[in-house]
């Protein structure tokens, strides 16, 4: 500690220098925050998916319908202990850019399969109460300024038209990283009030009575219902929920390549700055040498300032990329899961410190090595 | 007494013996110092005159413990400098020597009091009796009003007090000079010098000093000339010359 005055004298005789240094360590961190964000973002439902239960949905694609009749068939085939279902709606409130994903749901087994949405009774009893009712995720509530008794139209892009719904709850998720964004509504009000697709449902989720039966599960509900109308293809709901991230591109190689990039900038620029640093010191090195500081002494001052320099630019980008993430989902629904979490933001800074030392470790070694008399005949 | 016959001084402080400093350059081989014998007892003010290239500084470096010799032995105060390891040179150094160089040498980014500090920073010593040592070291440099000053703020004079202060601080066994009024008028080089020798004559300090200022070297109780790698005393100096 009782260096620290010396090592931050050292730091700011060059403050331009030094201030752009720490500057780009924190564009960098604040990259680094912002894509880690989005990389949660995009496979929060993956982290969060359950593993005993599985999505059954139509083996040509997601957006083929399957029909109703297929519940009671799932019901019955052996580990199955319920199987529910949704429909998505797709509509849009006041304009597409306010997107929220909208699902009409069984609202008989629903909340059953999903227990992770907090939901309190009395509103719950008020949505089934209700044929128009509408429960909506705190994110989307907050979002655009509803609550319960509130009634919203939205405008239909499967099935034209305006949709009117009540709200009549509003749900919590139990764990970080479920998904508030949702709006759930009776399908039987879609069913009665749409002119085609009736009698059809988007997918299953169905719950096996233990996770160590899901392959042979899945296995079961593709094998009923293969060489019918309605082949299905049925996964996990995690292997489901990773599927989904993935349409959207390998995206941890994505962050990992230009996080690569970045972090290898940054060791550039820093190993410059403690470069150029030293070199304009020698001759002061010399004289700490001179004056009884140790070899080693003298690697831990300028390893110490190359780390001040990255701890102080790690924070800055990271705590930049926190105050931005609090802010919420920038892209107006696309990324629900919005947040950095306080391990993504120590696991920056421990990077910003790796660079800092990788930064710091030659000229470091270098003021070490170097020889007095060598050292002062440059003054 | 100072003396550079070799001959075994059961009170000296400083003890040089046969010391050879040979530099290779390319495939050229340069004898800087040749065999050189020293005696200094404690509380002595030694100068080494010489010309330029005669290894004044390269002694200077050796006693200090900056540079190791191609052979011979320097001891201080009974401890063979010639044998230890970087790290314990390092901490000899830090404990036995003040140095007090031609250019001050003072870090600019820090302030009189800092630079004065900085010996300190490597003792055990609490921060109450850093300030303490600092503030005594400044005040016999004639320089307590001038503790947050920064180098540039000060005349050359004043950097070189500074500078000696840095050397007294830590109270060290011996001072090393290397032409401390070379970069100064003559009245800055006057003051430097009385307070050179008022460290000797009032404080006891043992003084090795390399100049090129005749005048500079009157203040010392003896003048050596370096010539050839070898010491030679001041009268013998006239005399061959």
């Amino acid at each position: 500690m009782k260096y620290l005055p010396f090592i931050f004298r050292n730091l700011f005789r060059k403050k331009t220098r030094t201030i752009l240094t720490i500057g780009s360590i924190a564009v960098a961190l604040f990259l680094y925050g912002l894509l880690v964000t989005i990389e949660t973002a995009l496979n929060a439902g993956v982290d969060v998916a359950g593993v005993d239960r599985l999505i059954v949905r139509n083996k040509i694609s997601l957006i083929m319908p399957l029909p109703l009749s297929y519940q009671e068939r799932l019901r019955q085939i052996d580990h199955v202990t319920e199987a529910t279902f949704a429909t998505w709606f797709g509509g849009i409130y006041q304009e597409p850019k306010n997107f929220f994903p909208q699902f009409a749901i069984d609202t008989d087994t629903y909340r059953t399969l999903f227990p992770e949405f907090q939901i309190p009774d009395a509103e719950w009893q008020a949505f089934l109460a209700d044929q128009q009712g509408a429960v909506v995720g705190r994110l989307t509530a907050d979002r655009f300024g509803w609550k319960v008794g509130d009634r919203i139209p939205l405008q239909g892009t499967i099935w034209t038209g305006t949709w009117e719904f009540n709200i009549r709850a509003i749900f919590e998720g139990s764990r970080q990283g479920d998904d508030e964004s949702q709006f759930w509504f009776h399908w039987k009000f879609l069913e009665e009030s749409r002119p085609w697709g009736k009698g059809t449902v988007g997918w299953y989720t169905v719950k096996v009575d233990d996770p160590d039966h899901s392959v042979s599960v899945s296995a079961a509900i593709d094998e009923r219902f293969s060489n019918s109308a309605n082949e299905t293809s049925t996964e996990t709901e995690q292997a489901f929920a990773a599927g989904f991230a993935k349409q959207i591109g390998n995206i941890k190689m994505l962050i990992m390549s230009i996080g690569a990039v970045v972090l290898f900038t940054l060791l550039l620029v820093t190993g410059n700055t403690m470069a150029m640093a030293v070199r304009e010191r020698v001759p002061e090195l010399g004289v700490l040498k001179t004056l009884g500081y140790g070899d080693k002494t003298v690697l831990f001052l300028v390893l110490a300032e190359s780390l001040l320099i990255a701890f102080v630019g790690g924070v800055l980008g990271v705590g930049l990329a926190k105050l931005f993430t609090m802010g919420g989902d920038p892209t107006g629904g696309m990324l629900p899961i919005f947040f950095l979490s306080s391990g993504e933001m120590l696991l920056g800074i421990a990077i910003a410190l790796l660079v800092g030392i990788a930064a710091g470790v030659i000229p470091a070694l270098t003021a070490m090595n170097l020889r007095i008399v060598d050292a002062l005949r440059r003054v | 007494m100072v003396s550079i016959d070799g001959v075994e001084h059961s009170d000296s402080l400083i003890r040089v013996r046969n010391l050879n400093k040979i530099y290779r350059r390319g495939g050229e081989t340069i004898e800087v110092l040749q065999g050189l014998n020293l005696d200094v007892e404690k509380g002595e003010f030694v100068a080494f005159m010489g010309p330029s290239g005669s290894g004044k500084t390269t002694l200077l470096n050796l006693l200090g413990g900056l540079d190791t010799p191609t052979s011979g032995t320097v001891t201080v105060d009974g401890d063979e400098i010639t044998n230890m390891s970087g790290r314990h040179l390092a901490s000899w150094r830090a404990r036995h020597v003040g140095f007090i160089f031609q250019m001050y040498n003072l870090i600019p980014v820090l302030t009189a009091f800092q630079n004065v500090e900085l010996p300190l920073l490597l003792t055990k010593l609490s921060k109450a009796k850093r300030r303490q040592h600092v503030e005594t070291a400044l005040s016999l440099v004639g320089l307590a009003d001038r503790v947050s000053h920064y180098p540039r703020q000060l005349s050359g004079g004043q950097e070189q007090r500074v500078a000696i202060a840095r050397a007294i601080v830590t109270d060290p066994t011996f001072l090393l000079c290397d032409e401390p009024t070379g970069d100064l008028d003559r009245k800055s080089a006057e003051e430097i010098l009385d307070l050179l020798t008022e460290l000797e004559s009032e404080h006891g300090k043992t003084i090795l000093m390399v100049t090129h200022d005749p005048l500079a070297a009157e203040r010392a109780d003896m003048t050596l000339h370096l010539d050839k790698g070898a010491l030679v005393e001041a009268a013998e100096q006239a005399a061959a010359s």
